[in-house]
């Protein structure tokens, strides 16, 4: 009945009335995107322009702005030593907290998928910690677990080993605050489970009928497929790493101590803009970030040809 | 032969995942634990059991700091979080509707610069915002924190719903508009209550994130009266340094509290926000 009466309608629709109903639906839709079209211009897009300004001036908030040309630029690059040491401070938190964390969700993926028994406890169980991961609460529960009288020290005590305090000494409170963000592998694991949940089970039973052995049907199977998985949570990971500010600030001294060990991009960036009140600079550091994050997003897609797999089968499969 | 190799090696694996599991769990089991125990015993007794129970550090925690107690940032942070959630859902449903439903021109141009938008790291903006808002007169209240989301702010979300809403079939619009619903009355009697699952995750994930806000709400709230939980927690520890961790345990228990609950309680809609979207 009701398609009858849909190409009815169609068929007596004229062409005039058609173009007056699609002008009442863009209109519609315009107001429907209003308030994202306000926050897209007003939030996004001009504050974007406005920052980019900002960057090539002198700002601080109680003066107007003064123009001053690429000069914070020249300064980050060439005579401001916090800008390297957050610099080296975020990039090895990005590379050893990103891909530990991603080898640790597909270990656990990888496992959970063999048909154990309560599959269903254990996803709660570890996603548990990326639930509360980047909270301030659980920030204070790693300074202390890592302390000098934490249960980190009391857990190698028993095996008769020294402890220290893992989060004074600027040699090792990184190695902390990356354990925190490994310790949240949860989400990227529940990725990968739907991940391996795609994959075809014929192929596995075809490898099997060939005599493929495990490692040969993870290598050849498992991992091309997850491919475009990988690669998705490489780059979430990598750009939501290199924001990373809680842990770091709590952690540390909320000045980047020990011996600015936890001096990561962002709190240097914060601490220019709202501590020193150096807005302009702050705005170029800003944009610098942009720049890196846009480079390494560009690169691990441009590179994606070489080592992402996309199987044709996959979307029917 | 075979058959037996193949069910040890399965219990090697159960007793290693929940081995691992137990681990994962441990600092939290000792974070509730310890707030459950007298402060001589939390650095002392590093086993999970307590052996003096006390609700001490409860009542310590929660006189807070400079004459609030944690009522009033468990209040704050109620606020805050409720009124982003509601904006946040409003926004992106209709945002997600037009894009999702409607043919309009530029609508696969409004489409990327929603998803690009999601990769925009806010520190980009993050200085200008602040201007504006202090232009305004915004600063120390909680409208910074609550306005964004009322116009859109989290593309994630938009993107989600726009996939839940392509998969709503078309016909269900057609026989509504022959029954003479406007666009607005699709929307409204169709489309939305057909979305509320992708809508339960929204409100799930916007609750999290800003309950768990620390940058923005510390750059933008200074007043102890405005401090949600994660701006007391922090400043217990500026201020008392060593002395009080016991109470500092307690609220940070109180705080996750919301969190863990919600989970427990929807975990489906977590767990379908996760993988269509990778939020974290």
């Amino acid at each position: 009945m009701r398609q009858v009466a849909i190409s009815l309608e169609r068929s007596l629709a004229r062409p005039r009335r058609r173009s007056v109903r699609s002008l009442q639906e863009a209109v519609a839709a315009y107001a429907f995107m209003l308030p994202w079209l306000v926050g897209f211009f007003g939030l996004a897009v001009g504050p974007m322009a406005a920052s980019l300004y900002l960057s090539l001036t002198d700002y601080s908030l109680l003066a107007p702005p003064h123009f001053i040309g690429v000069a914070n630029y020249v300064r980050i690059f060439t005579q401001d030593p916090s800008f390297y040491q957050s610099l080296r401070v975020t990039t090895l938190y990005v590379l050893l907290s990103v891909p530990c964390r991603l080898l640790f969700a597909l270990a656990v993926a990888m496992a959970l998928d063999q048909g154990i028994r309560a599959v269903g406890l254990y996803r709660t169980i570890y996603y548990i910690p990326s639930l509360m991961g980047g909270s301030v609460a659980v920030a204070l529960v790693w300074k202390k677990v890592f302390g000098y009288d934490g249960v980190f020290n009391h857990f190698l005590s028993l095996f008769g080993w020294q402890g220290m305090d893992w989060v004074a000494n600027p040699k090792t409170v990184l190695y902390t605050i990356v354990g925190l963000s490994v310790w949240q592998f949860g989400s990227a694991m529940l990725i990968f489970l739907a991940g391996l949940k795609q994959i075809p089970a014929e192929l596995y039973e075809a490898a099997s009928v060939d005599g493929a052995s495990r490692v040969r049907r993870f290598v050849s199977i498992t991992l091309p497929l997850l491919t475009p998985t990988i690669l998705f949570n490489l780059v979430m990971g990598i750009i939501s790493s290199f924001q990373n500010f809680t842990s770091g600030y709590i952690i540390g001294d909320g000045r980047g101590g020990p011996l600015q060990s936890t001096l990561f991009y962002t709190l240097n960036l914060y601490l220019q803009g709202f501590s020193y009140f150096h807005m302009g600079y702050a705005a170029a550091l800003a944009w610098v970030m942009l720049i890196i994050l846009a480079l390494l997003t560009w690169l691990l897609f441009a590179t994606q040809r070489y080592w992402v797999f996309y199987f044709d089968g996959q979307e029917k499969g | 032969m075979l058959a037996n190799g193949w069910r040890l090696e399965r219990v090697v694996l159960q007793v290693l995942v929940s081995v691992v599991a137990v681990a994962m769990l441990y600092p939290v089991l000792w974070l509730l634990s310890s707030s459950l125990k007298p402060s001589y015993d939390i650095f002392t007794d590093p086993s999970l059991w307590v052996h003096h129970l006390t609700f001490a550090n409860y009542v310590s925690g929660w006189k807070g700091i400079g004459g609030y107690t944690f009522a009033r940032f468990f209040l704050n942070s109620t606020v805050v979080a409720g009124l982003s959630v509601a904006g946040n859902v409003l926004a992106c449903s209709l945002t997600a509707y037009a894009l999702a439903r409607l043919h309009f021109p530029l609508r696969r141009l409004w489409f990327a610069l929603v998803a690009m938008t999601m990769m925009l790291p806010f520190h980009v903006t993050l200085i200008p915002q602040y201007l504006i808002y202090h232009e305004l007169g915004w600063i120390n209240t909680i409208l910074p924190l609550v306005v964004p989301h009322w116009l859109g702010g989290d593309a994630f979300f938009i993107i989600m719903l726009v996939q839940f809403m392509r998969g709503i079939p078309r016909e269900l619009d057609e026989s509504a508009r022959i029954d003479g619903c406007g666009v607005w009355g699709i929307f409204a009697k169709i489309v939305f209550p057909l979305c509320v699952p992708a809508v339960i995750t929204t409100m799930l994930f916007t609750f999290y994130w800003v309950w768990d806000d620390f940058f923005s709400q510390m750059i933008y709230l200074n007043d102890v009266s405005r401090f949600t939980v994660p701006l007391g927690l922090n400043s217990m520890v500026d201020q008392s340094g060593n002395s009080n961790w016991g109470g500092l345990f307690a609220m940070s228990v109180l705080s996750l509290l919301p969190v863990v609950v919600l989970f427990l309680a929807c975990q489906r809609y977590f767990v379908e926000g996760i993988v269509t979207t990778g939020l974290k």
